[in-house]
């Protein structure tokens, strides 16, 4: 019975099966079976069926996510934070990047703001890592595709990698090559707004919005590319190149995916699309990874609070770190599958 | 009663800032807003979500798009 309500959910709810059918049957009403069982055919349902369900997905997600991220405003984080000391406060800091509202236009405050407040540099960079890669987000999306085990193995992996990332960065003495003027100015902390019931809800309609707005580019650039993929590549040809069985696709997927700048959700077709063509699952999680965490945008703000020494030192650590994530997927994913 | 409108970078604290214009003005507050986008003169209120809010010196309003009846609200809330 249990068994029974969970595919239910992951395959109608999540996966949204009833979508993709009802998008077939459309299409073969407009165009004909021949048309519906083409090629063409094929990658028009499945960008269709794509584009519609990652829609509602995130609409729906982002609101969720939206209305508790109010309870955790960065000003409220910060000063959680600045409580702990030691691993601990690098968890808690991972911990909190998934909770926290993020976006790269706030980076820069946040990193200033953190670093004034007396945070370490390690809970600093275990915050930035964690906050991007690893959210809600992703965890209801990577169900949706991949099913509950490997989307919770992707958020404990992200979680640590976060904390190692951090722990390095601070251990190491890299996390002081911060430009002086973030030190030059005082802490200074907000008194906590409280937010009526009503207001929480605008806030996370807003959210949505905004979101769905700024991310829709990438989703429609993703679910394109995933229909490619799907139905114009063949299959022998992603495996070779993309199989867990070629040592090298790890590295070409951290390597493609590292300077793109994409949201996870523009990320999750061609994630999806890798997937159905026997990608490795190390290699896309990999990809999904580098994709999300490091861009050259984010670089390049990021540069401005930080010397060049230390950007590098994230950005190596934050390759690695994915890279051997992948890889040991790669090995265990007969675990999952 | 000293108004600003915190934030600069995105679409978003422009339209928080013009909604803030439009409360004080129907609240009959005659004193300028000012928009504030310098990130080092936004921290100096402890915000470090744009857009924002600040009323004589004090943010109130942080991460949020406010709307002309939010801001209302707020500049009401914190009238001495």
């Amino acid at each position: 019975m249990v068994s029974k309500l969970g595919e239910f959910i992951l395959k109608q709810i999540l996966g949204m099966q009833w979508l993709n059918d009802l998008v077939g049957d459309l299409i073969q009403f407009i165009f004909g079976q021949t048309f519906l069982e083409s090629q063409f055919g094929n990658a028009l349902q499945f960008f269709f069926f794509d584009f519609i369900k990652i829609g509602i997905l995130l609409c729906v997600l982002i609101f969720l996510i939206s209305y508790i991220q109010s309870y955790f405003p960065p000003e409220r984080t910060k000063k959680i934070l600045s409580r702990y000391h030691g691993i601990g406060a690098n968890t808690l800091g991972a911990l909190m990047g998934t909770i926290t509202p993020f976006c790269s236009c706030s980076s820069i405050p946040l990193f200033i703001g953190f670093t004034r407040a007396g945070l370490t540099s390690g809970v600093t960079f275990s915050f930035l890592i964690s906050s991007p890669l690893v959210d809600l987000g992703a965890f209801v999306l990577l169900t949706s595709i991949f099913g509950f085990k490997v989307a919770l193995a992707y958020v404990i992996v992200g979680l640590v990698l976060a904390v190692i990332g951090g722990t390095i960065i601070e251990k190491t003495g890299w996390g002081k090559q911060i430009e002086p003027f973030v030190l030059e100015g005082e802490n200074v902390d907000m008194d906590s707004i409280k937010l009526s019931q009503k207001e929480r809800f605008a806030y996370a309609k807003d959210q949505m919005i905004f979101t769905y707005k700024k991310v829709v580019l990438y989703i429609l650039i993703g679910v394109l590319i995933g229909s490619v993929i799907h139905n114009a590549i063949p299959q022998s040809f992603i495996e070779s190149l993309l199989g867990s069985q070629n040592i090298f696709s790890v590295l070409f997927a951290v390597i493609a995916g590292a300077p793109m700048y994409a949201d996870i959700f523009g990320a999750i077709p061609v994630a999806e699309a890798l997937y159905i063509k026997q990608a490795g699952l190390g290699t896309i999680l990999a990809f999904m990874m580098a994709v999300t965490t490091l861009s050259i945008p984010s670089m390049i703000m990021l540069r401005k609070v930080v010397k060049p020494k230390l950007l590098i030192a994230f950005a190596s650590i934050v390759v690695i770190g994915i890279i051997i994530i992948g890889y040991v997927f790669n090995i265990i994913e007969y675990l999952f599958i | 009663m000293e108004i600003k409108a915190l934030g600069g970078c995105c679409s978003r604290s422009t339209q928080n800032y013009l909604n803030i214009v439009e409360a004080a003005k129907q609240m009959g507050i005659n004193e300028e807003v000012e928009q504030v986008s310098n990130t080092n003169e936004i921290m100096k209120y402890g915000v470090m979500s744009t857009p924002g809010m600040v009323i004589d010196g004090k943010a109130v309003s942080s991460g949020r798009l406010l709307s002309v009846e939010d801001a209302k609200a707020l500049i009401k809330r914190f009238q001495v």
